[in-house]
């Protein structure tokens, strides 16, 4: 029975790095930026919703305006600073996000201060739910709920609607898509800002789990990366399967073999993205 | 017949003329000269060496060969942990250490490289940032040998060739680290213009036709990713050496973005890059000694956006640019 509690932790885990990740699989594969700057995005927002609380918002409002806040900031930065580096090499991209990285990281911790920032848990979200068999804390049977309910609704919205097909066949030949008339960098400035404003959204809603301090850009962006990577470049389906599948794994080996975590991890990682170098599901087909 | 002079193969480089020797000549010059006239900041010269030579090993995978490493550090941590264990349980003599370090780093290169050098892009990044990640794990875990948390500190040195005791004013790891630097840059010329050189700069412009035309792309690519390994191993070892401590912030990923950014900032794919790169970012980082850390990460940072932005080539890439327009030369 205890296993059943290990294995929620590690979905409710898995969740929150699919809700920041998500965002970083659509500009990995649709502008194909090494975007090393994610967690940078993620980090504002935690920090902005922070001090919204501290001020005395509530927290549904302080989620809400970090999330708005950070796709809007995503939005600028799109067009100020990745623009001009869509046809510059890998390199080139690793670098300037990563610089980026560091301003922010300098930025926050100049203006707020080292240490950790909290973010309480709301009183509604506080305390066990009975399951019938176990009482489990309610804050992660809500992060669960909250990663399902968003993969349902990137579901419908990249499956379902014009801006998703438009998205995925940006996706799979961006050349085509414009030709045939679509606007591909606007399309890329809203996708950009949706994937800040998710990556927002998930480090407000999950700080219990991943706590925000000074170097949390720098300290997730290798499991925001592992997750794209392992899950395939683009697609929002490999992010959730790897997210969660990881999420889990990583629970379990803490629990069970905690001095040997890492390496279960990242030897995972490894062997993982050695057997499939395009990911566990690769977005486009091999051209 | 047309073909063999559309085909040409890459002219080999003029014999330098004497102006251009004298170019050659004029930074180990500089060496001496600062060596004589500033003796009290050689410890920083050393450092400027040290930096210099691990931009140097990322020039050879990043800038020849296309491997873009995110891990870098993790060779440096290496050779910094592996001088100090060599220091501590097998022999205090520094020349031994230093070959010691080499060679363990070398060879973590060699099996890592033959593992994941089989992927590009995207992946090989993840790849190199995952393995860094499983070393530095490594060296926070196994306490007993590393130290974890605690870091090593290096028992005291045999003089280095049995003479030159490491003195407080950093006079032997000046010269020291200068002589090791001058090696492994004559090897890394002579490398890199050598047909296997040629080959692997061909390997990063294009992997396909250098398949068709039967290089063995893995093999080579395997090859410098050891030999760079090998050559960040040497540059951690000099560190450990002439700093006398080694912490797990050797390998972190912050050490890794450093050196990317160093070397872009001097110039990819050209060798002096990486010292200009490095004279620089040590001197700044001496005058920034009392900013507090978080303030110097921002100045790094914005320095990183820049280079990006404005400097493609680097500094180099500017000096060239200068220097075109003063020969009065038109490209």
């Amino acid at each position: 029975m205890e296993y059943v509690t290990i294995l929620l932790d590690g979905l409710a885990y898995g969740m929150v790095l699919f809700i920041i990740s998500v965002g970083l699989t659509v500009t990995m594969g649709l502008m194909r930026v090494i975007n090393l700057a994610h967690g940078a995005f993620a980090m504002i927002g935690g920090y902005a919703a922070a001090a919204l609380i501290q001020a005395g918002a509530p927290f549904a409002v302080a989620l809400a305006l970090a999330t708005l806040g950070v796709a809007a900031l995503g939005a600028l930065a799109e067009l100020l600073l990745y623009r001009p580096i869509y046809r510059k090499g890998e390199l080139s991209q690793s670098l300037m996000t990563f610089g980026l990285t560091f301003v922010v990281i300098a930025a926050l911790t100049s203006i707020f201060g080292p240490g950790v920032r909290p973010i309480p848990i709301p009183s509604a979200l506080d305390g066990m739910m009975n399951l019938g068999f176990r009482a489990y804390p309610t804050y992660r049977l809500f992060l669960i709920v909250v990663g399902l309910a968003l993969m349902g609704l990137l579901w419908l919205l990249i499956d379902g609607t014009l801006f998703g097909a438009r998205l995925r066949a940006a996706v799979d030949n961006p050349r085509m898509c414009q030709a045939v008339g679509v606007n591909v960098r606007l399309l890329f400035t809203v996708a950009f800002a949706l994937g800040c404003g998710l990556a927002a959204f998930g480090a407000v809603a999950g700080a219990q789990l991943m706590p925000l301090d000074s170097y949390y850009a720098l300290r997730y962006l290798v499991l925001f990366l592992v997750v794209v990577g392992v899950g395939g470049l683009g697609n929002f389906r490999g992010s959730f399967v790897a997210a969660v599948g990881l999420g889990v794994v990583d629970t379990f080996s803490k629990y069970l073999v905690p001095n040997a975590a890492p390496y279960v991890f990242y030897g995972l990682v490894v062997a993982l993205l050695l057997w499939r170098p395009d990911g566990l599901m690769p977005a486009r087909s091999a051209s | 017949m047309s073909e063999s002079e559309i085909i040409r193969p890459v002219a080999a480089p003029a014999r330098p003329g004497l102006p251009l020797l004298a170019g050659r000549l004029l930074p180990w010059a500089a060496v001496i000269v600062v060596f004589f006239a500033l003796p009290d900041r050689l410890t920083l010269g050393a450092n400027v060496f040290i930096m210099a030579l691990f931009a140097l090993s990322l020039d050879l995978a990043v800038g020849y060969a296309g491997i873009v490493s995110l891990g870098h550090a993790a060779f440096y941590g290496i050779g910094a942990y592996a001088a100090a264990i060599c220091a501590i349980h097998l022999t205090p003599d520094p020349i031994l250490g230093l070959v010691f370090a080499t060679i363990v780093a070398a060879l973590f290169g060699l099996v890592t490289g033959m593992l994941i050098l089989h992927t590009r892009g995207v992946t090989l990044m993840m790849l190199t940032l995952a393995i860094a990640a499983l070393a530095a794990e490594t060296a926070n875990q196994a306490h007993a040998i590393t130290g974890g948390d605690d870091g090593l500190q290096m028992p005291e040195l045999e003089p280095l060739l049995g003479h030159f005791h490491f003195d407080l004013w950093g006079r032997t790891a000046y010269l020291y680290s200068a002589a090791v630097l001058l090696v492994w840059f004559l090897i890394s010329r002579r490398i890199v213009r050598s047909p296997f050189g040629r080959s692997i700069s061909g390997v990063r412009q294009n992997v396909r036709r250098m398949r068709a035309i039967g290089t063995p792309v893995w093999g080579r690519l395997v090859a410098t990713y050891a030999l760079s390994a090998g050559i960040a191993g040497s540059a951690g070892a000099l560190a450990a050496q002439s700093t006398g401590t080694v912490g797990l912030n050797a390998m972190s990923l912050l050490a890794s973005g450093t050196v990317l950014m160093v070397l872009a900032l001097g110039g990819m794919g050209r060798l002096y890059g990486a010292f200009i790169g490095a004279l620089v970012y040590v001197v700044l980082q001496d005058f920034a000694a009392e900013m507090d850390p978080f303030r110097w990460m921002f100045v790094i940072g914005a320095l990183m956006i820049a280079v990006v932005l404005f400097l493609d080539d680097g500094l180099m890439g500017l000096a060239d640019i200068v220097g075109r327009r003063f020969s009065g030369r038109v490209r």
